[in-house]
C-alpha cells in the first residue's frame, strides 16, 4: 500500500503532463481509476492516509476538473481513435489481444481461497457424497493394496538392514505409497516414466521383482546396473522405467524430450515423470513447464508436495500457493489432489493420462502429501520437525489403512488377509536380501564397459594394465570381485 | 610463393588474406586436380543436410535455428526442407533444451543440439555431464544418448570474456563424452557426419571466424556417404625437426608459423589433433618419436588445458625420445578482454608459435633467461 501511495505521486505528475491521454481514457471509460481498492485505509503506513488526499478519494472533482481543460484534446484523440468499435476495449499486442482495463490493479499474490484438493475418500476410507472418481474393480483395488503394502514393508526391511550395515544407503518413500502405487496402476506399461528417486512403487507395479530390487541395493552381477549406482538409482528399459540420476529434477525436460519423441512416433502412450516440492524450484521445472506447452507434449507432471525437501519446509521453498498454480503459470492444464487418497489420485492419473495422449498436451498434477520418513539414510527429521507431527502423519493420515478400510468396507480384505499379506511379503524380502548377498559382485570388465558403446583403445589398455597387476599382486586384490 | 604470399597479405584484412594464402598453398600441395572449393559453413550445413535426409530421427533443436536460419546460418535452409518438426525453434533456455534433447535421444531419437556459443552451455553444462555423459555407463548400457552438441566455440573477434571461452578442455576430461573440433571444411563435413552417426554424446566444437573460410574439397569429400573417424588427427604438414599440435583456428596459424619457419632452416610437422577426445596419442607420439620437439598451440586457458594432456601424454609414453622440454601455447590466464589491441594480446598470434618453435629448437635464448 505504501508502495502505491508513492506511485500515485508519480501519477498526478503524469496525469498533468498527459491530459489528453487522461481526456481520452475518461471518454472511453467512465469508472475512475483510482477508487476504492483501498477499503482499509488503516492499513496504510502513516497518518497521510487516513484522510485521504482529496485528489485520490474524490473521482469526479479530479476527472471534473481534468475534463474541462481536456475536453478539445479529448475529442481529437477519440476522433483518431474511433473505429466504430467503443465496446472493444480491446490492445493489439504480439501475443494476442487483451482487454484493457484502465483500473490500476496488481493481481494478488496469493488468491483469497487456496486451489482446492481433489479427494474421493474421506480420512475414514467412506467414498465422500457427490464424487467423481474412476470405479474400480475387486481386483485391481485388491492388486493395488497388496502393492502398497509390499512397497511399506520393502522401505522398512531395507531401511533396517541399512541400519545393520548390509546395504550403504536407501531412501524409503513412506506416506507416499498411495501416489506411488496409484499412478503408477492408472498408467500402461508402454508409457514412459522418468522418476526423481521416491517412487519405487511405480516399478514395483511394473513387475520389478524384490529380488531385483534388492540386487540393484546390494550392487550385486544380477543387478542390470551392473553395480555402478548407489541404492535405489533402479532402471528397467524392460519395464520403461528410466534409470535414475540423482540431480534434482533434470529428468523433467528429459521427460519432456522423450514426450516430444513418442509424440513423433505417434504412440499411444505418454510420458509420465516425477518430482517432488524441492524440486519444482529448480530451473529444469521452469524449463520443462514452459517447453511442454509451448511443444505440446504429451507429459504427466506429477508433483509429489510431501511439505520437506531434506529439512527446507515449502514455506521456505517457494510463496505461491504450492505447484499446481505454477502449472497454470505456464498454460498448463493442473490439479490438486490429495496424494493419500488412493483413488482420487488413481483417478486423477488416469483423466491426465487421456488428456496427454489424445488432446497431445501436458498435465500438471500436484499431489499433496507428507514424508514420513527421513529424506534418506542420511537424515534424521527429528532434528528439524517435531516427532509428533511424523507421528500423526504416520499413523491417522496413513494412506495405506485409510484405502485399507474402504477396502474392507466392501468386504473384500480382512484381517487374516492382511496378517497373511505382510508375513509373505516380509519373508520374501528378507530372503531377497540375503540371496542378493550372497550374489558374487560385478565382474572386473564391468569397470571399463558402457563408457561408450565401444570401449576405446585407451580403456582397453588400462583394463589390460590393471590385469598384469592383479597378477603380479593377487594379495591386494578383494576375494569378492570376480576377475 | 612467396610473391604470391606478400600480394595477398597487402590486400586484405589479416584473417581473409592469411588463411586464403594458406588454403592456395593447401591446393598447389595436396591437390592435383581442379579443386571445389567450399567454406566450413556450408560443410557444415551440407552434412547436417545430408544426415538428416538418411535418418529420419535426426532433428535439430536450438536457439533461432529454424526462421532465421540459423545464428550463424549454419542451419540455413533445413526448416523449408525438413519442417519444424525436424528444425525446432526454442525458447531460451539452454537448461530446457539441452535437457530434452537428452531426454529425446533417451527414447531413441538423434538430436542436434545447437548452442548459439558454447558459452552458453554452461547454463547447460549439467545435462551434458551428468546425464548425456554418464547415462550409458550408469544404466549398464540401458539408456544410450546419441546426441550431438554443436556450436560455436573459443574466440571470435571483440566479443569480450563471456563470448570467447574455449571448452575443449573442459568437455574433454569427461569420460563418456566424445571431442572433436574440426578445422577445414573436410574436417567439418567428416566429422560432423562422424558426430552424428555416433552412438555416444559428441560436443563438437565449431569455430566462428572459420565459418566463412573457404577450403578446398575434393569428390570424396562431397560424397554423403563420407565420413571421418573419430580419434584420428591428422599431420597436415609433414616435418622432421619439431613437432606442432593444434585445433581448430590454431591449425591455420601453425601452418603459417611452420612456412616462417621453414625459411628458417626449421621443418615442423603440423598436426591438425581433429579430434580431442579421444586424443589420438598414437599420432602425436608417433611425430615426436620422429621430431624429438614438441610445441602445443590451443586457445584456452593454460592451466589444465588440452596442451597439458598432451604433454603429460607424451612424457608417458615418450619420456626418452624429447630432446627439449615441451612449450605450450596458449591463451592468456585472464578472461578475454574486448579492446582489440588487449584481445590481440590475449590469445596466441603465429609468432607465438614460431618463438615457441625456435624455442623447442633451441634456436633462442629460453623463457626463464629472458625473464
Amino acid at each position: 500500500m505504501a508502495i502505491w501511495f508513492r506511485k500515485s505521486i508519480k501519477i498526478t505528475h503524469y496525469l498533468k503532463a498527459n491530459r489528453a491521454l487522461w481526456g481520452l481514457v475518461n471518454q472511453t471509460c467512465r469508472s475512475p481509476c483510482f477508487h476504492s481498492n483501498f477499503s482499509s485505509p488503516g492499513s496504510l503506513n502513516g497518518e497521510n492516509y487516513r484522510n485521504p488526499p482529496s485528489f485520490l478519494g474524490n473521482s469526479t472533482t479530479l476527472y471534473g476538473s481534468r475534463r474541462f481543460e481536456s475536453v478539445k484534446a479529448g475529442r481529437q484523440a477519440e476522433l483518431q481513435y474511433d473505429d466504430g468499435c467503443h465496446q472493444d476495449q480491446a490492445l493489439d499486442f504480439p501475443g494476442g489481444t487483451v482487454a484493457f482495463t484502465s483500473e490500476m490493479r496488481f493481481i494478488p499474490e496469493a488468491s483469497r481461497e487456496r486451489i482446492p484438493c481433489y479427494r474421493v475418500l474421506d480420512d475414514n476410507g467412506n467414498l465422500i457424497m457427490h464424487n467423481s472418481y474412476v470405479e474400480m474393480s475387486k481386483e485391481d483395488a485388491l492388486k493395488m493394496y497388496s502393492s502398497m503394502v509390499t512397497l511399506q514393508t520393502m522401505d522398512t526391511i531395507f531401511y533396517e538392514a541399512q541400519r545393520q550395515g548390509r546395504i550403504s544407503f536407501y531412501v524409503t518413500s513412506i506416506g507416499e505409497e498411495a501416489i506411488n502405487i496409484s499412478s503408477a496402476a492408472a498408467l500402461t506399461p508402454e508409457d514412459v516414466i522418468l522418476a526423481q528417486y521416491r517412487e519405487p512403487g511405480v516399478l514395483l507395479w511394473r513387475g520389478f521383482t524384490l529380488q531385483e530390487f534388492a540386487n540393484q541395493c546390494l550392487g550385486n552381477k544380477a543387478d542390470y546396473g551392473k553395480g555402478r549406482q548407489m541404492p535405489i538409482h533402479y532402471g528397467s528399459n524392460k519395464h520403461n522405467y528410466f534409470t535414475i540420476s540423482s540431480p534434482i529434477a533434470t529428468q523433467l525436460p528429459q521427460a519432456v524430450g522423450a514426450a516430444y519423441s513418442l509424440k513423433m512416433d505417434g504412440k499411444d502412450a505418454c510420458v509420465v515423470t516425477y518430482f517432488g516440492d524441492g524440486g519444482s524450484s529448480e530451473g529444469d521445472f521452469h524449463a520443462a513447464l514452459n517447453f511442454a506447452a509451448v511443444m505440446e507434449a504429451p507429459v504427466i507432471f506429477i508433483c509429489r508436495n510431501n511439505g520437506w525437501a531434506i529439512s527446507t519446509p515449502t514455506s521456505e521453498q517457494f510463496r505461491s500457493d504450492g505447484i499446481v498454480v505454477k502449472g497454470q503459470a505456464y498454460g498448463i492444464r493442473s490439479i490438486r489432489v490429495d496424494g493419500n487418497d488412493a483413488l482420487a489420485a488413481y483417478s486423477a492419473t488416469r483423466a491426465a493420462r487421456e488428456m496427454a495422449i489424445n488432446e497431445q498436451r501436458p498435465v500438471l498434477i500436484e499431489a499433496l502429501t507428507y514424508r514420513v520418513g527421513h529424506h534418506s539414510t542420511s537424515d534424521d527429521s527429528t532434528k528439524y520437525r517435531s516427532v509428533n507431527e511424523i507421528d500423526h502423519w504416520k499413523t491417522s493420515r496413513d494412506p495405506i489403512a485409510r484405502f485399507r478400510r474402504w477396502v474392507d468396507g466392501n468386504g473384500w480384505w480382512n484381517d487374516k488377509d492382511e496378517l497373511e499379506l505382510r508375513g509373505k511379503v516380509r519373508k520374501q524380502l528378507l530372503h531377497a536380501i540375503q540371496v542378493a548377498e550372497k550374489v558374487e559382485k560385478p565382474q572386473l570388465s564391468d569397470l571399463f564397459t558402457d563408457v561408450y558403446a565401444n570401449m576405446p583403445s585407451n580403456l582397453i589398455e588400462q583394463e589390460e594394465a590393471l590385469r598384469q597387476s592383479i597378477k603380479r599382486h593377487p594379495q591386494d586384490y578383494p576375494s569378492d570381485v570376480p576377475v | 610463393m612467396l610473391g604470391i604470399l606478400g600480394k595477398r597479405v597487402a590486400r586484405g584484412g589479416i584473417y581473409a588474406s592469411t588463411i586464403r594464402s594458406q588454403s592456395f598453398l593447401f591446393a598447389s600441395k595436396n591437390y592435383s586436380s581442379t579443386a571445389k572449393e567450399m567454406t566450413v559453413r556450408d560443410a557444415l550445413n551440407s552434412a547436417l543436410d545430408e544426415e538428416m535426409s538418411a535418418d529420419p530421427k535426426v532433428f535439430v533443436m536450438g536457439e533461432e535455428v529454424g526462421e532465421y536460419q540459423g545464428a550463424y546460418k549454419i542451419s540455413k535452409g533445413l526448416l523449408e526442407k525438413y519442417g519444424p518438426d525436424r528444425v525446432v525453434d526454442t525458447p531460451i533456455t539452454e537448461a530446457g533444451f539441452t535437457g530434452i534433447g537428452v531426454g529425446a535421444a533417451y527414447h531413441g531419437l538423434k538430436p542436434v543440439i545447437e548452442f548459439m556459443t558454447f558459452n552458453f552451455s554452461m547454463q547447460a553444462i549439467d545435462h551434458i555431464i551428468n546425464s548425456a555423459a554418464k547415462s550409458n555407463y550408469m544404466s549398464a548400457g540401458q539408456i544410450s544418448v546419441p546426441i550431438v552438441f554443436r556450436g560455436p566455440n573459443g574466440a571470435a573477434a571483440g566479443v569480450g570474456a563471456q563470448h570467447s571461452h574455449c571448452y575443449a578442455a573442459w568437455y574433454s576430461s569427461c569420460p563418456g563424452l566424445k571431442v572433436l573440433a574440426p578445422y577445414s571444411s573436410e574436417d567439418a563435413r567428416g566429422l560432423l557426419k562422424a558426430a552424428i552417426r555416433d552412438p555416444d554424446p559428441v560436443v563438437f566444437l565449431e569455430n566462428e571466424l572459420l565459418y566463412g573460410e573457404s577450403f578446398p574439397v575434393s569428390a570424396e569429400v562431397l560424397d554423403s556417404s563420407f565420413c571421418l573417424p573419430i580419434g584420428k588427427a591428422k599431420i597436415e604438414r609433414e616435418g622432421k625437426d619439431v613437432t606442432i599440435t593444434a585445433f581448430s583456428k590454431m591449425v591455420g596459424f601453425s601452418l603459417q608459423a611452420a612456412e616462417i619457419l621453414a625459411k628458417e632452416g626449421i621443418s615442423a610437422e603440423v598436426i591438425n589433433l581433429r579430434s580431442i577426445r579421444p586424443l589420438d596419442r598414437s599420432t602425436i607420439n608417433a611425430s615426436v618419436r620422429k621430431t624429438n620437439r614438441l610445441v602445443t598451440v590451443e586457445e584456452g586457458f593454460p592451466q589444465h588445458g588440452v596442451g597439458a594432456e598432451i604433454c603429460a601424454s607424451v612424457v608417458e609414453d615418450s619420456f626418452e625420445y624429447l630432446d627439449a622440454p615441451v612449450e605450450r601455447i596458449t591463451g592468456s590466464d585472464v578472461p578475454t578482454p574486448y579492446a582489440a589491441n588487449l584481445e590481440r594480446m590475449a590469445f596466441p598470434q603465429i609468432e607465438d608459435i614460431v618463438r615457441a618453435a625456435k624455442r623447442a629448437c633451441h634456436r633462442s635464448v629460453p623463457m626463464a633467461a629472458v625473464a
